[in-house]
């Protein structure tokens, strides 16, 4: 499939692969993103991986959308190994009670048991597919197809921290108590962003999270850790 | 005692803010930094500062301070704003102009009426810690600044230097002028083909109203609605600085320094860097209209404007004492032109 140039203004070139959220279009993103990175051209400032596209930030004053989309064009699909440093993480997640206010409406929207979503969302191993919303809020996907609903009619105005949500055919966490208007399944106690780490976002895209169900008492106990600085979320490097 | 800056009043929205917080867009942290960074830089270089200097950012209205230092060489840039001095030598100081203010002095800060923002340095720079490399504020996550938020009254911002430097104060011939009514200029896309070539016509033909809901996110515009071929609800893509996004209203936002790094919605065009400061300094009130240039176009306009920029910063000069230039004001002259020049 053919990859479009588009300019965003003066100072960032789209590079769009597709309009749709897939994993297919997300690893050819991911693998140029990659490339980029270990050798960036001249005057590249950032790049953000979206679903669709990679954008491109550069600094007019040292290069110019014609150089960059040269240099680009030679280096498009060339990712595939390039890939490396991606982990699988296991997110802790309390499917009960308070951290879980959608999920008896989820059950009867999509005509399952709460069991059956509980089963189905923490038996999936997802694809971080980007970042944005928010300060290391992760779009992950693909949700199993039973479970996949739109956005609510109604969004919250106040989404506590923790929680993770699903809409469409994707499932996230907040990092943040901000507004929001996915259905909130499951809350987990772990920190998702935090500047004064080496790494500030838990998440980068191209990982992959599984939620490991706990109950209301081991989140109270994992949040005491995470307050104290003491504990230490579980991961290992991702084999494709 | 900490030197600091003592918040007899806070203003509207008064933040510190710097050159933005680049390289993280990939984690979802937004750039923010100065809605206006040319007059932030010019700020910084009147007092002698590198040009990326944390200062604070005032919006609308503006604060006042009591100096709780020796003594602190500040410069405002905004147009048409001042610093109205209460104290042993009350006075007023235009903008484009250093000048240093005494311990006790009452420092209020008079946005002028043309522009929204105007930027107080200070020599030395606030004594804020750098949080992802910025010093800028991003209230909705709170990151960065003073305590990552605007400030309160009873705050003390501190600052780096407890007295100024000796040395004669500065001064800018021109400041940078807001929006006359001349259109802002846009290269048309990312997804200008989700809207009818009439409708693109009617954003480069209709005259716009910055509305009231506006703040360091974004601007909504008043004017003709701007309405989709199709739909509106994209698989969510990045989001540059100064985009036009077009949500299901059809009202479009113009996107400032605080905007989410993506988003789900078409985005009919992009500002050009060159007159981003220009719609960062909107009103509520104003009136808009946008016309048309070529992405090349729009990275020589960048490039120009750099270069006029460079100009104005040495054309800085010390402002002439009441006895006149004298020979160790000559001397200095030399010492001052080296330290204002270049981002570092």
């Amino acid at each position: 499939m053919d990859v479009r140039f588009l300019s965003a203004g003066d100072r960032a070139l789209v590079v769009e692969f597709g309009d749709r959220a897939e994993r297919e279009l997300s690893e050819r993103i991911l693998g140029l993103d990659a490339v980029i990175r270990a050798n960036p051209p001249e005057g590249l400032v950032e790049t953000v991986p979206t679903f669709r596209s990679l954008m491109v930030y550069y600094d007019p004053l040292v290069t110019g959308r014609a150089q960059l989309e040269q240099a680009i064009s030679g280096v498009l699909d060339r990712g595939d190994s390039c890939r490396s440093g991606a982990r699988l993480w296991r997110v802790p997640a309390c499917y009960e009670g308070e951290h879980a206010p959608d999920l008896a409406e989820v059950a009867r929207l999509t005509r399952l048991t709460p069991p059956e979503v509980v089963a189905l969302h923490s038996g999936a191993r997802f694809h971080v597919y980007m970042l944005g919303f928010l300060p290391g809020f992760p779009y992950m996907g693909d949700l199993p197809e039973p479970m996949r609903l739109p956005r609510r009619a109604d969004p919250r105005v106040r989404v506590p921290a923790g929680s993770i949500s699903i809409a469409t055919s994707l499932t996230a966490i907040y990092p943040y108590e901000s507004p929001g208007g996915w259905h909130l399944i499951a809350g987990t106690p772990i920190r998702l962003f935090d500047p004064g780490r080496e790494r500030p976002a838990l998440f980068a895209p191209g990982d992959a999270v599984v939620f490991d169900p706990i109950d209301a008492t081991a989140f109270a106990s994992i949040r005491r850790l995470v307050e104290n600085g003491e504990y230490a979320i579980e991961s290992t490097p991702l084999v494709a | 005692m900490i030197p600091g800056l003592k918040v007899l009043a806070p203003g509207l929205h008064t933040t510190v803010q710097d050159l933005g917080r680049i390289g993280y867009q990939a984690i979802g942290v937004p750039v923010s930094g100065a809605l206006d960074s040319f007059s932030l830089r010019l700020a910084n270089a009147l007092v002698g500062n590198p040009q990326r200097t944390p200062t604070l950012e005032i919006l609308l209205s503006g604060p006042i301070v009591e100096i709780l230092a020796d003594s602190v060489r500040v410069a405002l840039v905004g147009e048409g704003a001042s610093l109205a001095i209460r104290g042993m030598q009350s006075r007023v100081t235009p903008a484009g102009e250093s000048t240093t203010v005494r311990q006790g002095d009452i420092v209020e800060i008079v946005v002028g009426p043309r522009s929204a923002c105007c930027y107080l340095a200070v020599e030395g720079g606030i004594a804020v810690p750098l949080v992802l490399r910025s010093a800028s504020t991003y209230v909705r996550a709170r990151l960065g600044g003073f305590h990552g938020r605007p400030l309160r009254k009873g705050d003390v911002l501190p600052l780096v230097m407890a007295r100024g430097s000796e040395r004669p104060e500065l001064r800018v011939p021109a400041l940078l002028p807001a929006a006359r009514g001349e259109p802002i200029r846009i290269v048309l896309g990312p997804q200008q083909e989700f809207f009818a070539p009439e409708t693109v016509r009617t954003l480069l033909s209709a005259e716009f109203q910055v509305s009231k809901e506006a703040d360091r996110m974004g601007i909504r515009l008043d004017g003709p609605p701007l309405p989709h071929r199709g739909g509106w609800d994209i698989v969510s893509d990045a989001i540059a600085t100064g985009s036009i996004q077009v949500p299901g209203s059809g009202r479009p936002i113009v996107l400032l320094a605080d905007h989410q790094t993506t988003g789900g919605y078409p985005k009919i065009a992009t500002v050009i860097s060159a007159d981003l400061r220009l719609i960062g300094g909107c009103r509520p009130g104003d009136k808009l209209r946008f016309v048309s240039v070529t992405a090349e176009a729009a990275e020589d306009l960048c490039r120009q404007t750099e270069r006029d920029f460079a100009e104005l910063i040495a054309a800085i000069a010390p402002v002439a004492e009441r006895g006149g230039l004298d020979q160790v004001l000559l001397l200095e002259q030399n010492l001052i032109s080296g330290v204002v020049s270049g981002l570092e």
